[in-house]
């Protein structure tokens, strides 16, 4: 289904790989034959109307829609060339090696620092000292040390809507993922809290994989070296960034970055 | 554009329906008269407790009555009874129930020198509440744990109605099961002598108590929003981990609630308590021998008292005590449910 011009890259470069992949909730087929690769140290952002499947695709890259009841998923998902939906494969490690950001932040109701310590803590990470220094780093990664530093005893829900997301970050960031799923990261902030989780990807990109869905075309536009064009459950077209918002192939995906539809 | 004249005039003609006047004011009495319904019991209740504190009555002395002093068909032998004599005569200096025997370790009101020392029934209650407890709340709490965490939707919706359905289930069933097979039980399990006892009688009471523990636990960890355990989920913790270390420490205050709540019903359950436990007004710590609580005492005694005499007043004194025990529990339980629960998840 989707345009191959995206060949001229280096293909060693791919991280996760789709292959026909086909998700089901109950008889409604969420997504369609999606096959789609994703870059190392590259943000790849999804887009395209609500309902289309992107989140769902999303949600397939480290199973958690494993949690939904009825749900089913045909194809593969290859995380390094090994397919993440195989018998073999325990969840736990995975999600440990593909982190999410959810699009409603959703700290713990715990102090900012347990919030952060929670993931290595899990783990069996208890050496009082080492913590402290994950935490630290992990706040810093995420841009929220220098607000927090000074009450890191108090409730990650005492923060503002931005700083939350930003800890979710920190949370996520903590457990040292390789690739980072963004579900709409910033659809529920202000303008200057979502400029700073912008910067934030910007950054993180040099370490990690990022896979970003988002409402916000600019946003795509601005923060993605690729972008996905999902509709009803199909990917349209897939491209460079530049590409898609410059010339798309497909008139679908002009039209609704256009702002035809959608 | 210009109104239609006909709606302006049906509009502004403000009509009085009286039917709708009537069913509004109707709900308004029936919601008060049941409150004052309630306040009228407690104000009774306190009422017939009060000639306790103002109305002495003259102590009799046994010699005048010419009887032997007995307790059930033992009679007290020489030592206990020269002890008696000793405090009998410090009592007859007294007038009437004072404090001081209110607070004794004897519960005799029917023996010729009536004692009316509560200690033993509330100790008696205590027990058993923290008996039943003790067995009730990890089963209920885990079992809570288990169909709002862990369970697959069939289970979900056999499990929560069918222990709910326990919670409608007449004690005098529950306590004619634990006097029957129960108390055998447990008697040839630990090779007891009394086969009525506190022990048994709390196994019981937990039965009727773990409904009400699990049904508000299992509402208070079902609230937690799904987003905290798809949080820990993705951070690659286990699901149990995630039971354990983020879902039930959220659900703190409600699970505190439910056994608070737990706590208020064992303590004013009566006719399980009446049926399992022996009745013996004993002061002892050893769970295996048999107690009577509070509300036994009312149940078993209420019926058989001289209207308006001490004792009948004590029995009065012993309701309020039970009142305001399960008032406050209830009202500590509220506070924390809506209080505490709601601030923890709209931040400090």
């Amino acid at each position: 289904m989707y345009s191959h011009s995206y060949k001229t890259l280096q293909p060693t470069d791919v991280r996760i790989k789709t292959e026909h992949l086909n998700i089901y909730y109950g008889k409604k087929q969420a997504i369609k034959d999606v096959s789609l690769d994703m870059f190392t140290h590259r943000v790849t952002a999804l887009i395209g109307p609500s309902g289309c499947g992107k989140s769902t695709y999303l949600r397939s890259l480290n199973r958690m829609n494993d949690l939904i009841e009825n749900s089913r998923t045909e194809g593969n998902v290859l995380l390094d060339g090994v397919n993440i939906y195989d018998k073999q494969v325990d969840v736990v490690e995975l999600r440990k090696k593909v982190g999410m950001i959810f699009q409603k932040s959703n700290p713990f109701p715990k102090s900012i620092f347990e919030n952060v310590a929670y993931g290595p803590r899990i783990n069996g990470m208890n050496d009082k000292k080492k913590l402290e220094d994950i935490v630290e780093r992990s706040l810093k990664q995420a841009a929220l040390w220098e607000e927090v530093k000074d009450d890191l005893a108090k409730s990650g829900l005492s923060l503002s809507g931005g700083q939350q997301q930003r800890l979710c970050i920190a949370r996520a960031l903590a457990v040292d993922p390789e690739i980072l799923l963004m579900d709409e990261p910033a659809s529920a902030l202000d303008p200057i809290a979502t400029a700073k989780i912008e910067e934030l990807i910007y950054e993180l990109k040099n370490t990690y994989t990022i896979v970003i869905v988002t409402h916000n075309m600019q946003q795509a536009a601005r923060v993605s070296d690729y972008t996905g064009f999902f509709y009803m459950g199909e990917l349209i077209e897939f491209d460079e960034t530049k590409k898609i918002f410059t010339m798309p192939a497909k008139k679908q995906t002009e039209d609704y970055i256009t702002g035809r539809f959608g | 554009m210009e109104i239609p004249k006909t709606i302006t005039n049906t509009m502004m003609k403000k009509r009085f329906r009286l039917s709708e006047f009537l069913a509004e004011k109707l709900i308004t009495a029936t919601a008060f008269i049941s409150f004052a319904f309630i306040v009228l019991i407690f104000v009774f209740v306190f009422r017939e407790t009060l000639p306790i504190f103002s109305a002495p009555e003259p102590a009799v002395s046994l010699e005048e009555l010419g009887e032997q002093e007995t307790y059930g068909d033992i009679v007290l032998s020489d030592a206990e009874r020269a002890a008696e004599e000793k405090e009998k005569t410090k009592v007859a200096a007294e007038e009437g129930v004072t404090v001081e025997n209110l607070a004794g370790d004897r519960w005799q009101p029917i023996s010729g020198k009536p004692k009316y020392g509560l200690l033993p029934l509330i100790v008696g209650s205590l027990k058993i509440s923290l008996i039943s407890i003790f067995f009730a709340a990890p089963i209920a709490i885990l079992a809570a744990l288990f169909t709002a965490a862990f369970a697959p939707r069939w289970a979900k919706e056999t499990l929560k109605p069918a222990i709910e359905i326990l919670a409608g289930f007449p004690s005098v069933v529950i306590g004619f099961f634990a006097l029957v097979v129960l108390a055998t039980f447990v008697q040839d399990i630990f090779g007891l002598e009394y086969r009525l006892n506190a022990f048994v009688g709390g196994l019981a009471l937990s039965l009727a108590v773990i409904p009400i523990i699990y049904t508000i636990s299992e509402d208070a960890i079902s609230a937690i929003p799904k987003s905290l355990t798809e949080a820990s989920l993705a951070l690659g913790a286990t699901k149990w981990q995630t039971a354990l270390k983020v879902i039930l420490p959220a659900a703190t205050p409600g699970i505190f609630a439910a056994i608070l709540l737990g706590v208020g019903r064992a303590f004013g359950e009566t006719m399980i308590v009446l049926m399992a436990t022996g009745n013996a007004a004993l002061l002892s710590a050893n769970p295996f021998e048999p107690v009577r609580t509070m509300s036994a005492t009312i149940g078993a005694e209420m019926a058989e008292v001289v209207f308006g005499e001490t004792h009948y007043n004590v029995l009065f004194l012993i309701g309020s005590i039970l009142f305001l025990f399960t008032f406050t529990l209830n009202a500590i339980a509220e506070i924390f449910i809506r209080q505490r629960l709601m601030k923890k998840f709209r931040g400090s």
